[in-house]
């Protein structure tokens, strides 16, 4: 089979789970699929989950590489809060827009360095090991911001936010580049085939000659830099820095965004596109409740629901007893055939 | 001294000394009235933090309490509001709906062979949905049997008072330390954490002992929502959201081994009163902010961690190295 035909057959359940999703919404709100541009930007709900979604697709991009090492990052949430007010405390004391990027870009990749050192270096699990920086992470940037919203107004900032850019929203183009860019890096070298075999057996992989320990601390820095990515965007989008609300939870999302997408949580394989669309279902699911006016206290039971219905379809139980079930209608057939001859 | 219990000595030596430190600038912190304080507004973090001990001992992790707790409020809060049940038969129906759901919980993750940490983060949305389904908004609660609950207490000499609720978590931590260390479930849990499969190959339910481990953290969950109803005389939806996180905190910090199989009851009501002891710091001093809280949380459990990352490699090095002379 071609690559092509591969890929699709891998991100399949995903898409079909997307496509229902809007054919919902579209029956129970029709006009959804309605785009129109308005001040040189697109309009419309599609647009719209597209744009809202991008702080999780950014967050789920560095977690399904992380995932894939078998570990998780419990932390991009807080490591969003910290580069958002960051960067809002950079832009308020006056400094430039591509100092004030370049120093929040460069907190989350402090992040990731730090939670990297604790997994790979001191061997901690990466439960636990990201979850320090989860607690003390929203303290750092209420420090930053000294508990209050830091609000700025630098017009280049905000672009990033709420701009537009050939009528395509700013977040968007920024997730969809990240997501290609990191996709583009880790398929188009060995890269990808490395952080797999960590994940499944990283003494193995470390005997087979593959430097996990450098590998494990970029993988988590990558994680950092999208959350710093996704920071400075949730920042931007309400002008301002609230270390208590930016990011809060967002960690779960973005888990569910890569578990959704088929990445299993014990490590191996992974895919960088099903996980980006399993963020765009959260989206979608959490739009479509908005748009039908369905009351939002169900949001979370269906999120509930469809982790459920993912959890049954990996799990590894399910798929031996489905393997073990076929297997026992053929050799039962097998076993037959010899007594009629 | 050896090292399992090290760090358990280790975390009372640090909450002495941080105790010592305390009095030093503060002598009133000694007196029975901030113990009791202390004990009463920690009362629903010891209680699920007792059940977080157990599904961590036995190599788990369950991130739905904060989420049932939440659940427990509103559920009670609303039950009072709408019929004319007492209290203490809405009680017996919370525990055993909360009871029934962990162990949902944990036949989920055994039956299935998931992570707990996805089951129970499904768990945590569905608990949260649930108390959202019940009630939006915060529900007062005015039956008059909680004006008398929240009247009980026991003056302790120096006119502090031991609370209903902390008296509570005091027992909860009682039972929880009889469980773990003198009856056979203890053991099983134990044995769990130490590897499910040498624990199958031991003889050791493992079908049974996980279901049962998760039963008993929604069980304390619902006493610990229960604690929580009493403590604020209202259910909200929106409340005791992250207590997971501080009572994982709490444990690590009492020197439980997140690996599972290594640990103790008693370290994580340790545990949950350093947490308790920083915050009455800050409430003392004044002029530090609530944000040094989670500061000073986050480096406490990187000590901790650190300390017992140390003490399994030193365990380990001395163990290897008569080997390698012969």
């Amino acid at each position: 089979m071609s690559a092509a035909g591969h890929l699709l057959r891998r991100i399949a359940p995903q898409l079909v789970t997307l496509a229902a999703t809007l054919l919902l919404i579209a029956i129970v709100f029709p006009g959804f699929f309605e785009i129109s541009i308005a001040n040189g930007r697109l309009y419309g709900s599609p647009i719209d989950i597209l744009n809202r979604g991008a702080p999780v697709a950014l967050l789920a991009i560095g977690m399904t590489l992380v995932i894939a090492t078998k570990g998780i990052d419990l932390s991009v949430g807080a490591v969003m809060a910290i580069c958002g007010a960051v960067a809002a405390a950079a832009i308020t004391s006056g400094m430039g827009l591509v100092a004030t990027l370049a120093l929040a870009l460069g907190a989350g990749l402090a992040c990731g360095l730090w939670n990297g050192l604790l997994v790979s270096v001191l061997g901690i699990q990466p439960i636990v090991a990201t979850l320090i920086l989860m607690v003390a992470g929203r303290g750092i940037a209420q420090l930053i911001t000294e508990g209050a919203i830091l609000t700025f107004s630098n017009e280049g900032l905000i672009f990033i936010g709420s701009g537009a850019f050939f009528s395509v929203p700013m977040p968007v183009l920024i997730w969809v580049l990240a997501g290609a860019l990191v996709a583009l890096v880790v398929r188009r070298s060995a890269l990808g085939m490395l952080i797999e075999a960590i994940g499944i057996n990283r003494r193995a992989s470390t005997l087979a000659g593959i430097n996990a320990r450098v590998l494990l601390i970029a993988v988590y820095m990558a994680s950092g830099l999208c959350a710093a990515l996704a920071g400075i965007i949730a920042a931007a989008d309400i002008r301002g820095a609230d270390a208590n609300n930016a990011g809060l939870w967002l960690e779960l999302d973005a888990i569910l965004a890569v578990v959704i997408g088929g990445t299993s949580l014990l490590g191996g394989r992974f895919s960088i596109l099903a996980s980006l669309i399993g963020a765009m279902i959260i989206q979608a699911v959490n739009t479509g409740i908005l748009l039908s006016g369905f009351p939002p206290e169900y949001n979370l039971i269906i999120k509930a629901a469809i982790i459920l219905v993912i959890l049954v379809m990996q799990s590894p139980a399910v798929r031996t007893t489905l393997i073990f079930l076929r297997r026992d209608k053929t050799s039962s057939q097998s076993e037959t055939e010899p007594v009629v001859q | 001294m050896n090292a399992r219990t090290l760090p358990l000595l280790a975390t009372l030596a640090i909450f002495l000394v941080a105790y010592a430190v305390c009095y030093a600038q503060f002598p009133a912190m000694l007196s029975t009235r901030v113990i009791g304080n202390l004990l009463t507004d920690n009362a629903f973090l010891g209680i699920v933090a007792v059940g977080m001990t157990f599904v961590i001992l036995s190599g788990g992790i369950d991130l739905s309490v904060g989420s049932v707790i939440a659940f427990s409020g509103v559920f009670i809060a609303v039950l009072l509001r709408d019929t004319g049940l007492h209290p203490l038969i809405v009680f017996a129906v919370l525990l055993v709906v909360t009871t029934a759901f962990g162990a949902a919980m944990g036949a989920i993750i055994h039956g299935l062979e998931m992570p707990p940490f996805i089951v129970t983060l499904a768990g945590m949305f569905l608990a949260r949905g649930m108390a959202y389904v019940f009630s939006i908004d915060s529900v007062p609660i005015t039956h008059e049997f909680y004006d008398t609950l929240q009247d009980l207490y026991w003056l302790m000499p120096g006119k502090g008072r031991l609370t209903l609720i902390g008296g509570t978590m005091l027992v909860v931590f009682l039972a929880g330390i009889v469980v773990a260390h003198w009856t056979r479930f203890g053991t099983n849990v134990y044995a769990l954490g130490g590897g499910a499969q040498t624990a199958h190959l031991m003889g050791v339910p493992v079908g049974r002992t996980t279901i049962a481990i998760y039963a008993l953290s929604g069980f304390l969950a619902g006493l610990s929502g229960i604690v929580f109803s009493i403590y604020t005389s209202a259910g909200y939806s929106l409340a005791t959201v992250g207590v997971e996180l501080d009572a994982i905190a709490a444990v690590v910090i009492g020197g439980t081994l997140l690996t599972g199989g290594s640990g103790f009851v008693a370290g994580t009501l340790i545990g949950v009163l350093i947490m308790g002891l920083i915050q009455t710091y800050i409430i003392f001093d004044g002029t530090l902010s609530s944000w040094w809280t989670k500061i000073l949380i986050g480096v406490l459990l990187f000590a901790f961690i650190a300390l017992q990352k140390g003490l399994v490699w030193l365990t380990s090095r001395e163990r290897r190295s008569p080997a390698g002379a012969r």
